[in-house]
């Protein structure tokens, strides 16, 4: 496997170092391991931070600029930061109004957000936690870990960062934030299995004929392998597995996601039959995102998040936001 | 814990072969990262006490595991050796006792129990085995982990695989394993 890499072991650094190099507008500790607005703390705001594994790049760096997170803190390949980054983070980015943290239903954040929200509240720094769990290839929560969070990530930290910008208080920020996980479902296909920096080997054997539908974000394997299916067939498994969980009254946001090694060709055309099912099943869309946000290093394939839209998740989604990875009304 | 940070740093390349089909191919390089910078706080700044000895080691992995076995492993040391308290020396019975509890908090903060293919299924046996002999410990923890081979993971990332997490060898359990291996080594 070839990588555009020096050592494994340095991977997350490296990477650091060039985005500081890219986005003056960050605050880039490379030790530390938290990428901060550079403005921040912002005064009278509620502060977001969110983090995870590396390798879901834009998410959780990129994602760090006004209208959005104050600060992210990556983990090592796949792993989650320690409590010491997110501590770290909470003390650069909180102004006392509170800091939000955004934790995605995966074990090891959870574990570790836990415990920094802890100890930043020992250290004064007011915490309110959300969980996003809106993978619904996960459908047994009593014999699991419980659903897992991925694309609807991105619609938590960009509706809430809007309610925190124009300054509502935490209990509001994170009533928000709560509603668009409620409001939030996803499903996943690989066409791939990924390539940890550490590992060297795809993590997964996916032989070139079949496809793996239900994935998670880190190269777990999913619910179900089949023979390779058109962009179409893989539109129509993706959007009923979703409403058969579950039905949106009214319309909806929705996110066609890359896992990494999809190019935009094959990402518009999936999104062309993506809107065709939704059209066929009478769901009405608001608006589209189609691009790589919440990715899973190399691995090819995509994913499908619907984000059931009330007049305010809409204004908020529309407000101007400044990061890396999403910008867009300023 | 040197012992322990040997026996990580030889197995690293296992634990992760083991992580590959069922989790995301990264346990033996992150506990690999945790046990060398345990190694390195307690040679840089020695504690006097064993309950020492395992409060520093846990506080170090929380800080550089990350993932679920970070805060796991890290709970188990830390909680065990604020049993011990500030003991100068410490008995097997006292060991047990103190590591009881800290298994106790494994599974508190994991919400798992025995059986759902974990660390659990290699740190309760063993600690219980410890009644008998240090070795016995490093049988069962052994035993325990081999025998998650057949279970459906109910915990973690692997319990997303449902039935297909069966017929593989739970990472967490053999690296819970290989610490009574070393405690057993330096105990013989």
């Amino acid at each position: 496997m070839k990588m555009l890499m020096n050592v494994p072991e340095s991977v997350v650094a490296d990477a650091l170092r060039g985005m500081a190099a890219a986005h003056p507008e960050l605050v880039v500790d490379v030790d530390g391991r938290v990428v901060v607005r550079r403005d921040a703390p912002v005064s009278g705001k509620v502060a977001l931070v969110s983090g995870g594994g590396s390798g879901h790049e834009p998410l959780h760096g990129g994602f760090v600029g006004p209208g959005m997170l104050d600060a992210a803190c990556p983990g090592e390949v796949f792993t989650s930061p320690v409590p010491d980054q997110m501590v770290r983070a909470a003390a650069a980015v909180d102004s006392g109004q509170g800091v939000l943290f955004i934790v995605k239903n995966y074990t090891g954040d959870v574990l570790n957000f836990r415990m920094a929200a802890e100890l930043a509240e020992d250290e004064g720094v007011q915490v309110a936690s959300v969980l996003v769990d809106d993978d619904v290839a996960v459908t047994d929560s009593t014999f699991t870990a419980g659903r897992r969070g991925t694309g609807a990530t991105l619609f938590v930290e960009k509706i809430a960062g809007a309610a925190a910008e124009e300054g509502q208080p935490l209990e509001r920020v994170e009533a928000v934030a709560r509603q668009v996980v409620q409001s939030s479902r996803s499903f996943g296909v690989a066409l791939s299995a990924c390539t940890t920096p550490s590992k060297g080997t795809p993590t997964f054997d996916l032989p070139a004929g079949e496809l793996e539908l239900g994935i998670g974000i880190h190269g777990e394997p999913g619910r179900e392998r089949r023979p390779m299916m058109t962009s179409g067939e893989i539109a129509d498994a993706s959007v009923d597995a979703v409403l058969d969980d579950w039905q949106p009254r009214g319309p909806v946001l929705a996110l066609v996601n890359g896992m990494g090694a999809t190019p935009l060709l094959e990402l518009y055309g999936f999104n062309a039959e993506v809107q065709r099912v939704l059209g066929e099943r009478g769901v009405s869309v608001a608006r589209t995102l189609v691009g790589n946000y919440v990715t899973s290093l190399d691995m090819a394939g995509c994913s499908v998040t619907l984000c059931q839209a009330d007049e305010e998740l809409l204004r908020l989604y529309d407000a101007p936001v400044q990061t890396p990875g999403l910008r867009w009304g300023r | 814990m040197q012992a322990a940070a040997a026996r990580v740093d030889r197995e690293a390349d296992r634990l992760t072969e083991l992580d590959s089909p069922i989790g995301d191919a990264d346990h033996g390089s992150n506990l690999k990262r945790g046990f060398t910078s345990v190694a390195k706080a307690l040679e840089t700044d020695p504690p006097v006490t064993p309950g020492a000895v395992l409060t520093t080691a846990g506080r170090q992995l929380i800080s550089t595991v990350g993932g679920a076995s970070g805060p796991l492993y890290g709970t188990l040391l830390r909680r065990t050796g604020k049993a011990l308290g500030d003991a100068p020396g410490v008995t097997a019975e006292e060991l047990q006792a103190a590591l009881r509890g800290g298994v106790e908090a494994v599974a508190q903060l994991g919400a798992s129990a025995v059986g759902d293919k974990t660390m659990l299924d290699a740190l309760d046996p063993a600690v219980e085995a410890l009644g008998t002999s240090f070795a016995a410990a490093a049988e069962a923890a052994e035993k325990g982990a081999v025998d998650t081979t057949p279970l459906q993971a109910r915990k973690g990332r692997a319990s997303y695989l449902g039935e297909r997490s069966i017929g593989h060898q739970d990472p967490g359990a053999t690296s819970a394993a290989l610490l009574f291996a070393a405690l057993a080594e330096v105990t013989a």
